[in-house]
C-alpha cells in the first residue's frame, strides 16, 4: 500500500515559504498537518488536486461510493484518535459523503472531508455537478469552508484540522472551487496556524461546584457512574477508574462507551440503556446519585425522561454546554474537558465503603442470568450472540471490533466485552447501516498491525458492499462476519414486539455472501451450526487476506431485554421463560 | 417567553445563515432580527428576538456560542436594557386631513420624513408598544396605512458593560463612559415574563 517512490518534493516547502498551486497547498498542508492517508473519489472539480498528488507522501485509498470514504476516515479517526480525511469530487461525489458526515457529527468524530466545486466564476449558476454543498452540511458539520481563493487554502485546512479534534470533536469541510485550485499563491505553513483555540465561553468548573458534588458522592448511598463516549475521547480512562475504585462506585456504560472501563473491571456493570444490562437499569433506577462522564443522556440511555432516575442527583461532567441541562435536569454540572475536571476532582474524594450498595446490585444478577442466551444450549440453532460470545473467546477480545447497526450491533455490544478504548468501532448516535465494512478499512489503515472485524447484518453490509473491492485493490487483512438471519433484524424485532408481527418489507433476500466475497478475490465460508463456528473462525484468522464468514443464524431471535420507547427504564421487555424458539429444537 | 440575544458574529458571507439555522433545528420562530455594523472592525452586532421556553436560554446561547463565527452571545434576559425599534409608515393623505396626522406625529414623537399630495411617510423611532400604538391609531381610518416597515428591535445593556469574552478579544474601542446614559421616559427595561 505504500506511495514511497511518489515522494518526489522534499517537504522544504513547509519551512521555506514557496510559491504553490492550489492543489498542491492542499496536500502539503495536509503533510504538515500530520496526514498520511486519505479516502476518496476523483472527479471533474477536483481533478487539479489529484493531479498533483503523486508529488507527496500521501496514500491515497479509492473508494468505490463516496460514503465509504467518509465512514474510512471515520473510522480510520475512531481507532487511531487522530483526524481522518475524506475527498471527493463536487455535485454527487459531495452529497455522498454527507451520511458519513452525520454519523461523525452524531458520534463527535474528528474528520476533515475535501470537496472539490465548481470555478468560482460559476457558483450558484447550477453549473455542471454543482451542489451548494456548504449549505447542505452546514447543520452535520461543526463548521465548513468555501475556500474560492488560492491564497486562502492553507489558513481554512489549517483551522478545519484545529477544529475538528477541539473541544467536543466533530466533522469539518472544506470546499475548494476549481479555480483555487489552479491559482496559485505564497504557501507559508507557519503563517497559515490558525488563532489559538477559543474554549467555549460557557465552561466552568467553580470551586463551590467540586465542592458539592465531592460532598454529594461522600454522602451516597446508592451511587452509580455513567460512563460515556467522553472518557476516551478525552483520555481519562485512568481518571474514571481511579474516581470509580476509590470510592467503590459501580460503571455503567453507554454504547459508545464501551471500552472505556475494562469489561472484566469487578466494578463494570456492562452496558445501560435500550438494550442494555437489566441489573444496570434498574440500579440507575434505584441509585441516589448518578455521575454522568462524558456522556449525553440520549434517548436510548434514558427511556421516557419523566420516569428516569428520580431519586437521583445528578453531577454531569461534560464539555458541551449545550448538552448540559438538555434532557435530564441536573443538580452539579461541573463544564470542561472531562480529564481536566476529574483531575482536581479526584483529590477531594476521600476512600469510601460501597459493598453494601454493590452486594444488592450482585444479587438482583441472578435472575437475569437464567435468562441470558449465553446460558442457554443451542439445541442445533445459531444464535448471533453465540457467535459474538464465541467470537470474543476465541480472539481473547484483542480485536477492534466494527460493526453496523441493528441486533447484531447490541449482542456484539452485550457479549463481546471490551478492555481498552477504541476497540470496538460503531455508529451510536446516527445509527448507520452500511458502517461497518468501510469503518473498518479505516480502521485498518490506521492501525495496521491490529485484528480488525467487521460484524454486520445481512441488510447492512448490502449498503455498502461494493467496498469489497476497495479492499482487493488495497490488499489489505480484516475478518469479516457477516450475522445473517435473511431479516432486516431490528425492525422485524420493532414488527414482532409492537406491530403485531407484521413482518412488511423485512424479510431479505440476499446474495451468497461468499460468492460475492469469491467474485473480489476475497475467501468465505458459510458457517451453519455452532460446531463449525470455532474452525471457521480459526480459517478466517489465520488466512493471509481478507476473509469473510457468513453466519446463518437464527431468523427470528431477538434482542433483550428491550426498553419499549416511551417506556421507563425499568420497564424492560424480558426474554420469556419459556421460549418456544428456544426450547423447540425440531422446529428447524 | 421572550428572549433577547446580541450577539457579535464576524462580517462574513453566510453567517447569518448559520445563525438562523440554529433557530430552525430547534424549532423556535424568530421574532425579530437585526443586523448591522458593530464598534469593532470585522465584527457586525445582532439582535435576535425569539419565544422560547425558559429553559431554552441557556442551551441556546451555548449552541450559539459553537458557531466558529460567533464571537460573543449576550442573553439580555431581565438585565436593564434600553430596547428600540424603527419604524417607517407611509399613509395616504390628502391636503385635508394632513393637519390631523401631524397632530398625531407630534403626540407620538415621530417625524414626517416624506411628503406628497398623496402620502407622507411617518418615521417612529421607540418601544414596540410606542409604534404599536401608532399604528393602530393611524389604522382607525380603513386603507389609511399603505406600507409599514419595522426594523425589528435593537437591545443594548444600561450601563457600563464589557463582554469578558470581548475584553479578552482586545483590541475593542476604548472603555465606555461609566456613567448611564440619560434616561429618556420612553426607555424601558426590557422584562422577563
Amino acid at each position: 500500500m505504500g506511495t514511497s517512490d511518489n515522494t518526489q518534493s522534499s517537504n522544504a516547502h513547509l519551512t521555506t515559504p514557496t510559491r504553490l498551486t492550489g492543489a498542491e497547498i492542499l496536500w502539503a498542508t495536509l503533510v504538515g498537518e500530520g496526514v498520511t492517508t486519505v479516502f476518496g473519489y476523483p472527479g471533474g472539480a477536483i481533478l487539479p488536486a489529484y493531479d498533483a498528488l503523486r508529488k507527496f507522501p500521501i496514500h491515497h485509498v479509492l473508494v468505490r461510493h463516496e460514503q465509504g470514504a467518509s465512514h474510512m476516515a471515520d473510522g480510520y479517526a475512531r481507532a487511531s484518535g487522530k483526524v481522518g480525511v475524506a475527498i471527493a469530487t463536487s455535485g454527487p461525489g459531495a452529497t455522498n459523503l454527507v451520511t458519513g458526515i452525520a454519523t461523525a457529527m452524531l458520534d463527535s468524530i474528528p474528520i476533515v472531508c475535501i470537496t472539490g466545486n465548481v470555478s468560482s466564476k460559476v457558483l450558484g449558476t447550477d453549473a455542471f455537478q454543482e451542489v451548494d454543498i456548504t449549505g447542505i452540511t452546514l447543520p452535520v458539520t461543526k463548521h465548513n469552508f468555501l475556500v474560492n481563493r488560492t491564497e486562502d487554502l492553507a489558513a481554512a485546512l489549517r483551522s478545519a484540522f484545529q477544529i475538528a479534534v477541539s473541544g467536543r470533536p466533530g466533522p469539518v469541510l472544506v470546499d475548494i472551487t476549481k479555480d483555487a485550485q489552479q491559482g496559485t499563491a505564497i504557501f507559508d505553513f507557519a503563517a497559515a496556524k490558525p488563532r489559538p483555540y477559543r474554549p467555549h465561553p460557557m465552561l466552568r468548573v467553580s470551586e463551590s461546584d467540586l465542592t458539592q458534588a465531592a460532598e454529594l458522592i461522600r454522602n451516597a448511598k446508592r451511587p452509580v457512574i455513567l460512563a460515556g463516549h467522553g472518557v476516551s475521547e478525552s483520555g481519562a480512562m485512568e481518571h474514571v477508574r481511579t474516581l470509580a475504585e476509590r470510592a467503590q462506585i459501580p460503571v455503567g456504560l453507554t454504547l459508545l462507551g464501551l471500552g472505556a472501563f475494562p469489561a472484566s473491571h469487578p466494578l463494570n456493570l456492562g452496558m445501560m440503556g435500550m438494550h442494555g444490562e437489566s441489573w444496570l437499569n434498574n440500579a440507575i433506577q434505584e441509585a441516589d446519585l448518578l455521575i454522568a462522564c462524558g456522556m449525553r443522556f440520549d434517548d436510548r440511555v434514558t427511556g421516557t425522561l419523566a420516569t428516569y432516575a428520580q431519586k437521583a442527583k445528578k453531577i454531569h461532567i461534560e464539555v458541551d454546554p449545550a448538552e448540559v441541562n438538555k434532557n435530564v435536569k441536573v443538580d452539579v454540572a461541573l463544564i470542561g474537558d472531562l480529564r481536566e475536571v476529574l483531575e482536581q476532582l479526584l483529590p477531594r474524594i476521600p476512600g469510601r465503603d460501597g459493598s453494601a450498595w454493590i452486594k444488592t446490585i450482585e444479587a438482583s444478577k441472578g435472575a437475569s442470568a437464567v435468562r441470558d442466551i449465553k446460558n442457554i444450549p443451542d439445541f442445533g440453532h445459531l444464535y448471533a450472540a453465540h457467535v459474538m460470545h464465541d467470537l470474543w473467546r476465541i480472539t481473547g477480545g484483542n480485536a477492534i471490533v466494527v460493526t453496523d447497526v441493528g441486533q447484531h450491533q447490541m449482542w456484539e455490544a452485550q457479549y463481546f466485552h471490551h478492555e481498552q478504548p477504541r476497540t470496538l468501532i460503531t455508529s451510536g448516535g446516527l445509527g448507520t447501516m452500511g458502517f461497518a465494512l468501510p469503518a473498518a478499512i479505516g480502521a485498518k489503515f490506521a492501525c495496521p498491525e491490529s485484528e480488525v472485524w467487521v460484524v454486520a447484518g445481512d441488510g447492512g453490509f448490502q449498503m455498502t458492499a461494493s467496498e469489497l473491492a476497495t479492499i482487493a485493490q488495497e490488499g489489505i487483512k480484516i475478518n469479516i462476519a457477516i450475522i445473517n438471519n435473511g431479516y432486516l433484524g431490528m425492525v422485524r424485532q420493532w414488527q414482532e414486539f409492537f406491530y403485531e408481527r407484521n413482518y412488511e418489507s423485512t424479510p431479505l433476500v440476499s446474495p451468497d455472501f461468499v460468492k460475492l466475497a469469491d467474485a473480489h478475490g476475497i475467501q468465505g465460508l458459510a458457517v451453519r451450526t455452532r460446531a463449525e463456528l470455532a474452525d471457521a473462525v480459526d480459517t478466517a484468522r489465520s488466512a493471509k487476506g481478507t476473509f469473510l464468514l457468513n453466519f446463518m443464524v437464527e431468523k427470528e431471535e431477538s434482542v433483550y431485554p428491550m426498553i419499549p420507547v416511551g417506556a421507563a427504564l425499568h420497564e424492560m421487555i424480558r426474554r420469556p421463560e419459556h421460549d418456544p424458539l428456544l426450547e423447540s429444537p425440531q422446529d428447524k | 417567553m421572550l428572549h433577547t440575544f446580541v450577539a457579535y458574529v464576524e462580517d462574513l458571507p453566510g453567517v447569518l445563515t448559520r445563525v438562523a439555522s440554529l433557530f430552525r433545528r430547534l424549532n423556535i420562530n424568530i421574532n425579530s432580527l437585526t443586523v448591522g455594523r458593530s464598534e469593532r472592525p470585522g465584527l457586525s452586532r445582532l439582535t435576535l428576538v425569539c419565544d422560547a421556553s425558559a429553559e431554552a436560554g441557556n442551551r441556546v446561547r451555548a449552541s450559539l456560542f459553537k458557531l466558529e463565527n460567533v464571537v460573543d452571545v449576550d442573553d439580555i434576559a431581565g438585565a436593564p436594557a434600553v430596547t428600540r425599534e424603527l419604524a417607517l409608515i407611509k399613509v395616504s393623505s390628502t391636503p385635508r386631513n394632513r393637519a390631523q396626522i401631524f397632530d398625531l406625529v407630534e403626540v407620538f414623537r415621530a417625524r414626517i420624513v416624506d411628503l406628497t399630495s398623496e402620502s407622507l411617510m411617518i418615521e417612529m423611532t421607540g418601544v414596540e408598544s410606542k409604534i404599536e400604538g401608532l399604528i393602530e391609531v393611524l389604522r382607525e381610518d380603513d386603507g389609511r396605512i399603505l406600507e409599514i416597515c419595522r426594523s425589528g428591535k435593537m437591545t443594548m445593556r444600561r450601563g457600563h458593560h464589557t463582554s469578558s469574552v470581548l475584553k479578552a478579544m482586545g483590541a475593542g474601542p476604548a472603555a465606555p463612559e461609566t456613567e448611564p446614559a440619560e434616561h429618556f421616559e420612553d426607555s424601558v427595561a426590557v422584562e422577563p415574563e
